[in-house]
């Protein structure tokens, strides 16, 4: 059994294939993100023709000096939410996949997104404080104090969920276990409601049922440096979740600092997932299904090129949702978590169903 | 110490290659209720060394303490006591990323390599080579490469890990301990999921690996009679929590192979270096069979309690066996002639 010295000649092959589909996916997604952002900002009850999109958006004027307004106020922060929302929770999805090791594994199914509605629930209820998706005329420290709040919140289960973990191996119990805690968030957030006054109460309610139109200027101001830090931190922990892949032990045989990582990994985590649910409520799904998605599409869970495909396929994805909630020619918007759900989960079963080896990306 | 810039002495000159342990103690510490730690230990006093070059096999008995024994050597558990050294450095005084250049691993865990090809996951073990974005140079993928050459695994490199065999997959996973470029790696019951025959390749693969690239190799399993046969040296963790170490042969010779492991039904033949069943003898058969078909008649005979012993001269046999195949069985009835070692045991199992 001596080793051959010379390469077999089908490995010279395949590796460039493999780099043409991930060119071709991450093309095909930034293509389509671009499509899908002009649409959203052109797509509303006063649908806006799409040459006057693109022209405002290039910084020349509309014909119609309102349809300027409309671009600039309303539907620019809108599209800008949703692809930088949709980034964030795909990330942070796929850190924590990563992280529990579990195919599972998301904010919203770990009982995050509900710690990040309690610590806002807290601050409207306590400090009388004004969320994103509010009235939220009142920048500055009130917005930063909600994100804080909401991060801190998320940070909270994220830790109590990942010290339980140490305990329990099981990827079923672990997740039954983030339920619970999110079920008891829940509970103490509508304890904290019933204190509360009733129009805040209506529209936390309503913040709960997720939107990406809600936001302002002076929102965007707060959320897009936290998200980018977020996901910055995630494009630079990209080796460290490598190393993880093979579970903690290989992790640390190769000179990981595990539990510094995780300690990084769970930081940006709850910037990013605190942050998003903060001014857009608890999104379902996007954080779960978009790095099957794409782990599938880009047939590898390297996370050199997982994370930063993760950020266009969830703004890809929550994009779409974006436009999907708001039904053209009508002023109805529909909530933002049903269509996730709605138009997702089906997505995601047959994709699953389709290829088996999605799941097994993280999974125990 | 001095720091100069000339070469100093080459410590790895005056110090053995290879891994050694310095009165090592191993086992657990579980920390109690209020951070009173308790200690449980395994192992004591171990004083081993593992050559460079060489196929070093940790044997004993489930529960000896083989796994924990590997785990202390590659940094996982702290040790309790003493120190491991790797060309005489001491390896708790190097940094996690250093010593994953100096000791890599395969454990027993079975990992799920998720949708990662054999090549990438290789590439995982050079994390402690590549710098802060983890991007591999053309030298990372000439190692890469080379490992998977070392492993006969060139092959594998693009098929998707999960889809590999069993066999395959151990294969990758050493690559991957290679590829960190290690003096060390030690291997933690690779063969366990494996069928003989990739039991076999993977073993001597391992010891080929040792003596052709020159890595310290220690590999704890439970293939006893393989790893007897191919290792270089073996390390014995015998049912008291000795261990004992040397080459096979002076470990079969000392008893500490028959001592360890013989039990009611189990043998340890130290003429063969095999296990045999222990089954008491019934009935001594005069019996002739060419020296060929000898060891295949004794092996049915014993099945059925039967031991074979050469005919007295004025006896005649009752069991003949002719090169041809033929059988001959001599009863008080008269002699019959069954036809192979089915029907052969079927008709002695009744005396």
């Amino acid at each position: 059994m001596t080793a051959h010295t010379a390469v077999a000649p089908a490995t010279a092959r395949a590796p460039v294939s493999g780099r043409r589909r991930r060119v071709a996916v991450v093309t095909v997604l930034a293509v389509g993100t671009a499509v899908l952002f002009v649409l959203t900002i052109a797509v509303g009850s006063h649908p806006v023709p799409l040459t006057d999109v693109v022209r405002v958006l290039a910084g020349s004027e509309a014909v119609d000096p309102r349809w300027e307004v409309i671009v600039h106020e309303v539907r620019l922060p809108r599209a800008l939410t949703a692809a930088v929302v949709g980034a964030a929770l795909a990330v942070a999805g796929a850190q924590m996949q990563t992280l529990f090791r579990n195919a599972l594994a998301d904010p919203f199914s770990l009982g995050v997104s509900s710690g990040a509605s309690l610590g806002v629930a807290a601050v409207v209820v306590t400090a009388g404080g004004t969320a994103g998706g509010f009235t939220g005329d009142l920048a500055g420290l009130g917005r930063l104090g909600v994100v804080l709040a909401a991060s801190l919140g998320a940070g909270a289960v994220l830790a109590l969920v990942l010290v339980l973990s140490r305990w329990v191996r099981s990827a079923v119990t672990l997740l039954v276990i983030g339920v619970m805690i999110g079920s008891a968030a829940t509970a103490v957030v509508s304890v904290l409601l019933v204190y509360a006054q009733p129009e805040r109460a209506q529209q936390f309610v309503v913040w709960g049922l997720g939107s990406f139109s809600a936001t302002t200027w002076p929102d965007l101001a707060v959320m897009l440096p936290v998200l980018g830090v977020g996901l910055a931190a995630a494009l630079l922990s990209t080796k460290r979740l490598n190393a993880l892949l093979l579970g903690e032990d290989y992790a640390r045989t190769m000179g990981l600092n595990v539990r510094r990582s995780r300690d990084l990994a769970l930081f940006g985590t709850s910037l990013l997932a605190g942050a998003a649910t903060a001014f857009c409520g608890p999104v379902a799904f996007l954080g779960l299904a978009v790095p099957h998605l794409t782990r599938v599409a880009l047939g590898t869970s390297d996370h050199r090129v997982l994370v930063p495909t993760c950020m266009l396929a969830g703004a890809f994805l929550a994009l779409s949702c974006a436009l999907l909630s708001q039904p053209p020619g009508t002023d109805a918007v529909l909530p933002l978590n049903a269509i996730t759900s709605l138009f997702g989960a089906p997505v995601v079963i047959a994709f699953l169903v389709r290829s088996r080896r999605g799941l097994q990306g993280v999974a125990q | 110490m001095t720091v100069t810039a000339t070469a100093p002495v080459d410590p790895a000159a005056l110090t053995p290659l290879g891994l050694t342990t310095e009165s090592l103690d191993v086992g657990y510490r579980s920390r109690g209720a209020w951070g009173r730690g308790r200690q449980h230990t395994v192992l004591t006093d171990l004083r081993l060394t593992a050559r460079a070059g060489e196929l070093t096999v940790l044997l004993g008995p489930n529960g000896a303490g083989k796994s924990t024994l590997l785990r202390t050597l590659c940094g996982l558990l702290p040790p309790l006591a003493g120190a491991v050294r790797v060309a005489g450095r001491d390896v708790s005084h190097d940094s996690a990323l250093a010593r994953a250049r100096r000791l890599a691993v395969v454990l027993t865990d079975r990992v799920d390599p998720g949708l990662l090809s054999a090549r990438e996951l290789v590439s995982l073990g050079r994390h402690p080579h590549t710098g802060f974005t983890g991007r591999l140079t053309p030298t990372d993928h000439g190692i890469v490469r080379w490992a998977l050459d070392a492993v006969d695994a060139a092959h594998l490199a693009d098929r998707p890990a999960a889809e590999l065999s069993d066999g395959e997959r151990q294969r990758v996973l050493t690559a991957r301990a290679l590829a960190q470029e290690p003096e060390v790696i030690l291997l933690d019951e690779p063969t366990a999921f494996l069928d003989v025959p990739s039991r076999v390749a993977l073993t001597v693969l391992l010891r080929d690996l040792a003596r052709d690239r020159g890595p310290t190799v220690v590999v704890s399993t439970h293939d006893l009679e393989l790893a007897l046969r191919v290792a270089d040296a073996v390390w014995l963790v015998d049912r008291t929590g000795l261990v004992h170490s040397g080459a096979p042969e002076d470990l079969i010779r000392s008893g500490a192979v028959a001592d360890t492991f013989d039990a009611d039904h189990l043998a340890f033949d130290a003429h063969t270096g095999t296990f045999g069943l222990r089954r008491p003898v019934r009935e001594e058969v005069p019996a002739t069979a060419p020296p060929a078909l000898l060891p295949l008649l004794e092996r049915a005979l014993a099945r059925e309690g039967l031991a074979v012993r050469a005919p007295r001269t004025d006896e005649r046999p009752r069991i003949q066996c002719e090169a041809s195949g033929r059988f001959t069985l001599r009863t008080a009835d008269g002699a019959r002639h069954p036809a192979g070692f089915h029907e052969l045991a079927r008709e002695v199992r009744a005396w």
